[in-house]
């Protein structure tokens, strides 16, 4: 519990960035990019079995 | 309507044969998935629900205890911050859900309700959660409240929803709104057995391409935008 305090000191106001009339804190931002992350991987990234389905499905094969 | 044809005199036999005619039991519990649906962009709506889940639970048992409780116990403190980061995953995975969803344009094929469900249940989730942040029964809880006050204020509904008052907000918070997002959930799903998980735009290209007029010269069927086949293959 001290090393993750020590890790995360919370005990300060939160950090902002400021543009104009938008204001978000530093961990919603984080919070947004790993959700812009993550939506990119789930795009990107191929999903297990789904190639040896498709082969499976195009010849008419068990996929499992 | 009955297999002779005639009407049910009850009705429960009415609202049953409409329910199955809706969504027959093959619809509504489905051997399989299609194939597009090996996808990592297809799993935060389940994942939504899994969050929602735990939410539910770690929430129940947070109401069973109290707030003396969940402020003063090691036990109740985990029990606070597992339904803290549920809600947290919660709203995660329903904005990615949400993201992939807008950019497969998922309201297509007569999917008009299932975009529409799941948009409200993201309004109604937020509310939600506001509720949760002022009734913790701490600072935050009545920084959230008198910040949340001045903004509800100034729309008008401060009178009828206030952020001040812990009674009313625990009620929304443990009652009312949980009962409209699992409705709406529970909306949601049914609606999505119904009509089938979206195609992506690949599949769904060759329903909306120019079709030429029928034989009789009649103009061509309007395309529907549904896939022409859904393969299936993808156990669920």
């Amino acid at each position: 519990m001290i090393v993750l305090a020590a890790v995360f000191n919370l005990n300060h106001p939160a950090r902002v960035v400021e543009w104009h009339f938008i204001q978000l804190s530093v961990a919603n931002l984080i919070v947004i990019a790993l959700m812009l992350v993550v939506f990119a991987l789930a795009v990107a990234l191929p999903f297990p079995g789904a190639r040896a389905r498709a082969i499976a499905r195009r010849t008419g094969g068990d996929p499992e | 309507m009955s297999a002779a044809g005639t009407p049910k005199p009850t009705w429960t036999g009415r609202v049953r044969e409409a329910a199955v005619e809706a969504l027959p039991p093959e619809k509504l519990l489905p051997d399989g998935q299609p194939t597009y649906v090996a996808s990592w962009i297809y799993i935060f709506g389940v994942a939504s629900i899994a969050a929602l889940i735990v939410i539910i639970g770690s929430g129940t048992i947070l109401a069973l205890k109290g707030p003396a409780w969940w402020h003063y116990t090691g036990i109740g403190h985990f029990f606070n911050s597992i339904h803290l980061w549920a809600v947290e995953l919660f709203f995660f995975a329903m904005v990615v859900h949400l993201w992939g969803k807008y950019w497969m344009a998922a309201w297509r094929g007569g999917r008009t309700r299932v975009w529409i469900t799941g948009a409200i249940t993201f309004l109604v989730a937020v509310p939600t959660a506001l509720t949760g942040y002022v009734s913790q029964q701490n600072f935050d809880a009545q920084w959230i409240a008198t910040q949340a006050k001045d903004g509800l204020n100034s729309v008008g509904v401060g009178a009828f929803f206030n952020v001040t008052n812990f009674g009313q907000m625990y009620s929304y918070h443990v009652f009312l709104l949980p009962l409209a997002v699992v409705g709406l959930v529970a909306a949601h799903v049914l609606l999505v057995r119904r009509h089938g998980v979206v195609p992506p735009f690949e599949l769904d290209r060759p329903a909306l391409a120019p079709r030429p007029p029928q034989a009789d010269g009649t103009p061509p069927s309007v395309p529907d935008g549904k896939p022409p086949s859904a393969p299936t293959g993808v156990a669920s």
